[in-house]
C-alpha cells in the first residue's frame, strides 16, 4: 500500500468523564497535601533531572491527578531522589513522596 | 444642625450614616429598595469566617434604628446632586450640607456570556443565586436531585475586555473557594472543580481558606478559562476548557455549573458623571480624589464616596469606608463653618 503521509491524530483532549479516577483518587487520599499544589512550577525549576532531560515533576502530578497515567511511571523514573523539589516547594509538599507514591501505585499501569 | 444626605443604603451607607449621627448631624438615607441592606441582604455567609449576613446586617440596621437624627427614606432614588442639594427621580428637592455617595456597584449580568449558557441551560447559576440557594435551603439541580459533579468558573465579568470589564472584582475568588467549600460539606461524595485564571487571596486567612479547600475539602482548582458549555444528552452540562498547567485540552461533564459574577460599575455612575462633575475612572467606577489621602472624597468639595462606588470592595473595606467617609464630612463641615464664620466676621 502506498504510504502518503496521512494519518489519524489522536486527540489530545482530557477527557475527565472517561478517565478512570479510580487510581487518581487513590493517591490523593493517601497524600492529600499534593491537593495544595499551586502551580508555582519551583519544584520543576530546581530539578537536575528536568534541566537535563524533558522531566518536568509539576506537569506529570497534574496529569495523574486528571487521570492521565499514561507514561507517568516512565517519567517518574527520570527522578533521582534528590528532594530538592521538597525543599524549595511553597506548600511543604513532600514532593519526594510523591514520585515514590505514583512510581508505586502506577507501577502496574 | 448639620444635615447630610447618605446616598444608598447598603452597608457602606448605613455605616457612614450611623458615625454622621454620632457626631451630631442631622443624616437622610436614600435607599432606592424597599429596605436597607443593599446586596448584603442576598447573601448568606460571608468569608472567610462564615459569619451569617444576616448577623452584621442586623448589627447595622440595630445601630441605624437606635441613633436619634436618622431618616431612612427607602424606595427613594436620587437623580442629580451637588453638595447642598439632591434632587429625587420624583423631583423632591432636599437641602444639605455635604453628600455621600455609597451607591455600590451592580452585579454583572451573567446572560451576556452567552457562552456559559446562563439562562438558555438549565443548572447554569450564578455566585449569587447560589447564595439565595442557600438562604431558601434548598440546594439541588433543576430536577431536584442532588449534585454528583459541581464546576465554579472564576472571573465571569471581570477581567474580560469582551464585556468591558477589564477590573478585577476582588471578592470572586475567594467567594469561590467559600462557596466550593459549602457545596462540598453540603454534598461530601460530589466533586467539585474550579476553573480559574489566578487565585487572588487577598485578604487575611483567605490564603489559609484555600488551601484547606485544596488540602482538606479535595476541591479540584484547574488553571483555565471555560471556553464554552453545551447540554448533553442525558441533561448534564459539559464543560470545555484548557488545562493550562498540563498544556492541553480539557473536558469535563458536570450537573451544576457555578458562575462566580463580578462587580460593575452602576450606570447612574455616567449620570454622575455628566450631570454633576464628577470623575469617573476607565473602570466606570467614581475616582477618588486621591487614591491614598483622599480616597474617600471625590474631586467636588462636599461630595464624598463610601464604599463599592469606586472600586469593587470587601464588606469589611466598605463598612470601613463608611466610618472613614463620615470623619472626612465632619472635617468638612467644621472646617466650612470656620470660614463661613471669618467670612461673616470680615
Amino acid at each position: 500500500m502506498i504510504n502518503f503521509g496521512y494519518s489519524i491524530n489522536k486527540p489530545r483532549v482530557i477527557d475527565i468523564d472517561r478517565n478512570n479516577l479510580h487510581k487518581s483518587n487513590e493517591i490523593l487520599r493517601e497524600m492529600p497535601e499534593l491537593q495544595a499544589c499551586i502551580g508555582c512550577g519551583s519544584c520543576t525549576a530546581t530539578c537536575t533531572a528536568g534541566n537535563l532531560t524533558s522531566f518536568n515533576f509539576r506537569k506529570v502530578h497534574t496529569l495523574v491527578r486528571r487521570g492521565e497515567y499514561q507514561g507517568a511511571y516512565e517519567e517518574m523514573n527520570k527522578c533521582m531522589l534528590c528532594g530538592k523539589c521538597r525543599l524549595v516547594c511553597p506548600r511543604g509538599i513532600n514532593t519526594r513522596g510523591v514520585v515514590m507514591l505514583i512510581k508505586r501505585k502506577l507501577g502496574d499501569f | 444642625m448639620k444635615h447630610v444626605i447618605v446616598i444608598g443604603g447598603g452597608i457602606a451607607g448605613m455605616q457612614c450614616a450611623a458615625e454622621l449621627a454620632r457626631g451630631g448631624i442631622r443624616v437622610t438615607v436614600l435607599e432606592k429598595q424597599s429596605d436597607t441592606g443593599g446586596k448584603l441582604r442576598n447573601w448568606h455567609k460571608l468569608f472567610p469566617s462564615l459569619t451569617p449576613a444576616g448577623e452584621v446586617l442586623g448589627g447595622l440596621n440595630h445601630t441605624l434604628r437606635r441613633l436619634p437624627n436618622i431618616d431612612v427614606r427607602t424606595e427613594c432614588e436620587a437623580a442629580e446632586l451637588s453638595p447642598r442639594r439632591v434632587v429625587l427621580a420624583t423631583g423632591e428637592e432636599l437641602e444639605c450640607d455635604a453628600v455621600v455617595v455609597a451607591t455600590g456597584f451592580t452585579l454583572f449580568d451573567a446572560r451576556i456570556k452567552e457562552e456559559y449558557g446562563y439562562g438558555i441551560y438549565d443548572n447554569v447559576i450564578t455566585s449569587a443565586d447560589l447564595e439565595e440557594m442557600f438562604n431558601t435551603g434548598k440546594v439541588s439541580t433543576t430536577s431536584g436531585a442532588a449534585p454528583r459533579r459541581i464546576a465554579f468558573l472564576h472571573c465571569v465579568g471581570s477581567r474580560d475586555e469582551k464585556v468591558c470589564q477589564r477590573h478585577c472584582s476582588k471578592v470572586c475568588c475567594v467567594t469561590g473557594v467559600k462557596q466550593a467549600m459549602e457545596m462540598k460539606e453540603l454534598f461530601p461524595a460530589a466533586d467539585v472543580f474550579n476553573f480559574y485564571m489566578d487565585i487572588r487571596m487577598f485578604g487575611p486567612g483567605y490564603e489559609e481558606m484555600y488551601r484547606e479547600a485544596q488540602q482538606r475539602c479535595n476541591i479540584h482548582f484547574v488553571r483555565g478559562r471555560i471556553s464554552e458549555v453545551s447540554p448533553t444528552i442525558d441533561g448534564r452540562l459539559q464543560i470545555k476548557a484548557e488545562d493550562t498547567l498540563t498544556g492541553r485540552p480539557l473536558k469535563i461533564g458536570v450537573d451544576m455549573l457555578v458562575l462566580l459574577i463580578g462587580m460593575r460599575a452602576n450606570d447612574m455612575n455616567a449620570v454622575l458623571e455628566q450631570r454633576c462633575g464628577l470623575e469617573r475612572q476607565t473602570s466606570g467606577f467614581m475616582r477618588p480624589r486621591d487614591q491614598f489621602l483622599h480616597n474617600t472624597e471625590s474631586n467636588v468639595a462636599g461630595i464624598f464616596y463610601a464604599g463599592a462606588v469606586t472600586a469593587p470592595k470587601s464588606v469589611g473595606e466598605s463598612l470601613n469606608e463608611g466610618t472613614a467617609a463620615a470623619r472626612g464630612v465632619i472635617e468638612y463641615l467644621a472646617a466650612k463653618e470656620c470660614t463661613d464664620n471669618s467670612t461673616i466676621d470680615e
